[in-house]
């Protein structure tokens, strides 16, 4: 390849940039029709309704499972350490496509049986269910590591003071884990905005679904990708800063990390 | 009579696991093993048994490469991040967040379709001896995986690097190491034994991060169970196997992962 050569093909790259850049790109992103800016920001509130849903489920599940392993008898602790090994040690991909046919499948079979129509489950709670699900194994591990480390003499306390196991919950067990266990949360709802990327290839409508959609209409692959990266990275950038606030928060009263070492 | 001692040794703690109720969960998961053996449908095994061993091959090769790859990647990242001045730290954490704060899906999908489709523009590239590997689809699949683990593990060794005691840096510059040597004697392998821990976590997400490169063409053992799905209308089936295999490999590694971390030097710091 001669000298002349390489400047062309650098111009040609140059030229070929500009011309995808500035006005097209702009055009491509702008949020009303003739741009796919707008389905991309639908996507996103999509991907940022099922994380949260997700997460929320996560945690129901992932208190009920940390009782259930701390708490439970012999076969309700085996039970849980079958189902967190097991969401663990297999893909989220290959969990989502077992989970959804699975689980829409059942709940089609319970409904003939009791002889009633078979429903459409919607995209959004079957992804909520099934991250859900996912994120409840984790978030069982996060939790009982948390209560474990809250001081023993605290929750004998409260029982001594004739607590119901209830009200223990409520007042003592969950605000007391609460700052142990909110780094390995806030790490869960992290990897949660990012797991709803893979409901792309079970077909619901989120960020990485639209994306490709805008992506293959219009042939711009690489603007489109990448804005799609830009807002997954804004979304985590915006998550860490009021994690950060919920961790002060949930800290309040006590000593600070850095004091502490 | 130490072997009898161990024996015996095992056979109480067996006793101990063995307790009836597990006996009960036992029959039970050996009940539904033998009901999916015998009611659902296995005849296309045979037919699709080679390809499946190919997938697995393929799928222990992207992950093993793309791990080594992706950690030679994470020291300089750690070690950046860890000592480096601004101008090496600053770009190092930028690449840390921007792996971790975006979908290993989207790196991959901008990587194959965004870089892939800006490729065969320039003539140039098509002439190069890289087009033949530019035009396949694995290796935009290492590159994101590589790119991934480095991103994730750039992180964790920057802190190994940073946990290793600084009387251990100074004790190797008193001996008259030169950098180098106190890098390469002292410091890389007591960070590492810091990060061994970690690494098996890294290494079991990586391993569920491979059937990502099915998305983008790669035939996996991921791929090769979705044509099982797509030629025989079986829902159920492969996918409990696809999870059976992915089980067993996690399994092989955090054991194997588990017999290195005990042959190390447990008395470090």
């Amino acid at each position: 390849m001669t000298a002349a050569d390489a400047s062309n093909s650098g111009t040609t790259l140059i030229d070929a940039l500009l011309s995808a850049s500035a006005a097209g790109i702009i055009e491509l992103l702008s949020p009303y029709p003739p741009g796919w800016g707008g389905a991309l920001l639908v996507g996103l509130l999509h991907s940022i309704e099922i994380a949260l849903g997700a997460t929320c489920l996560g945690l129901l599940i992932g208190t009920a499972g940390a009782y259930g392993k701390l708490y439970g008898g012999p076969v309700v602790r085996d039970l849980l350490a079958v189902y967190t090994t097991i969401v663990r040690a297999v893909p989220e991909l290959v969990l989502i496509l077992l989970l959804y046919y699975a689980g829409t499948d059942l709940i089609n079979q319970a409904l003939t049986a009791m002889g009633y129509q078979r429903v459409d489950i919607s995209g959004l709670a079957a992804g909520i269910a099934v991250l859900g699900f996912v994120q409840g194994a984790y978030s069982t591990e996060v939790i009982r590591g948390a209560i474990l480390a809250i001081p023993q003499g605290q929750i004998e306390a409260a029982r001594a003071y004739g607590m119901s196991p209830g009200l223990l919950l409520r007042r003592i067990t969950l605000p007391a884990m609460l700052p142990f266990a909110i780094p390995g949360l806030a790490n869960l709802w992290l990897i949660a905005t990012k797991d709803t990327a893979l409901l792309a290839v079970v077909g619901f409508y989120e960020l990485a679904l639209a994306t490709r959609q805008a992506a293959g209409v219009t042939k711009a692959y690489f603007t489109f990708f990448f804005a799609a990266g830009v807002l997954y990275l804004l979304l985590s950038l915006f998550s860490n800063l009021i994690i950060g606030r919920i961790e002060a928060w949930s800290r309040r009263g006590m000593p600070s990390l850095k004091e502490a070492r | 009579m130490p072997g009898e001692a161990a024996i015996i040794n095992v056979v109480a703690r067996t006793s101990l696991w063995l307790q009836p109720h597990r006996i009960v969960l036992i029959l039970i998961a050996l009940g539904l093993v033998l009901g999916a053996t015998f009611f659902m449908r296995w005849d296309w095994l045979p037919q699709y048994y080679e390809m499946g061993l190919l997938g697995i091959w393929r799928s222990l090769w992207i992950l093993a490469v793309t791990c080594v790859l992706g950690f030679l990647l994470a020291v300089p990242l750690g070690l950046a991040q860890a000592t480096g001045s601004f101008w090496f730290a600053a770009p190092a954490k930028v690449f840390c967040t921007v792996i971790r704060g975006t979908p290993l899906l989207i790196q991959l999908w901008l990587l194959y379709y965004g870089l892939g489709s800006l490729f065969p523009q320039y003539p140039w590239i098509r002439e190069s001896w890289m087009w033949p590997y530019l035009r396949q689809a694995w290796p935009y699949g290492v590159l994101a995986l590589t790119l991934s683990f480095a991103g994730y593990e750039g992180e964790v060794m920057r802190g190994a690097f940073a946990g290793v005691p600084k009387g251990q840096l100074e004790a190797a510059r008193a001996f008259g190491m030169t950098r180098w040597k106190t890098f390469r004697r002292i410091w890389l392998p007591q960070a590492f034994y810091r990060a061994l821990p970690t690494l098996t976590g890294e290494t079991v997400l990586q391993l569920k991060s491979t059937p990502l490169v099915a998305t983008i063409s790669v035939i996996d053992i991921f791929a090769v169970s979705s044509k099982v799905r797509q030629d025989t209308y079986l829902t159920y089936e492969p996918l409990l196997l696809l999870a059976l295999i992915y089980m067993t490999i996690t399994g092989i590694l955090v054991f194997a992962f588990s017999r290195i971390e005990a042959r190390i030097p447990n008395k470090i710091g």
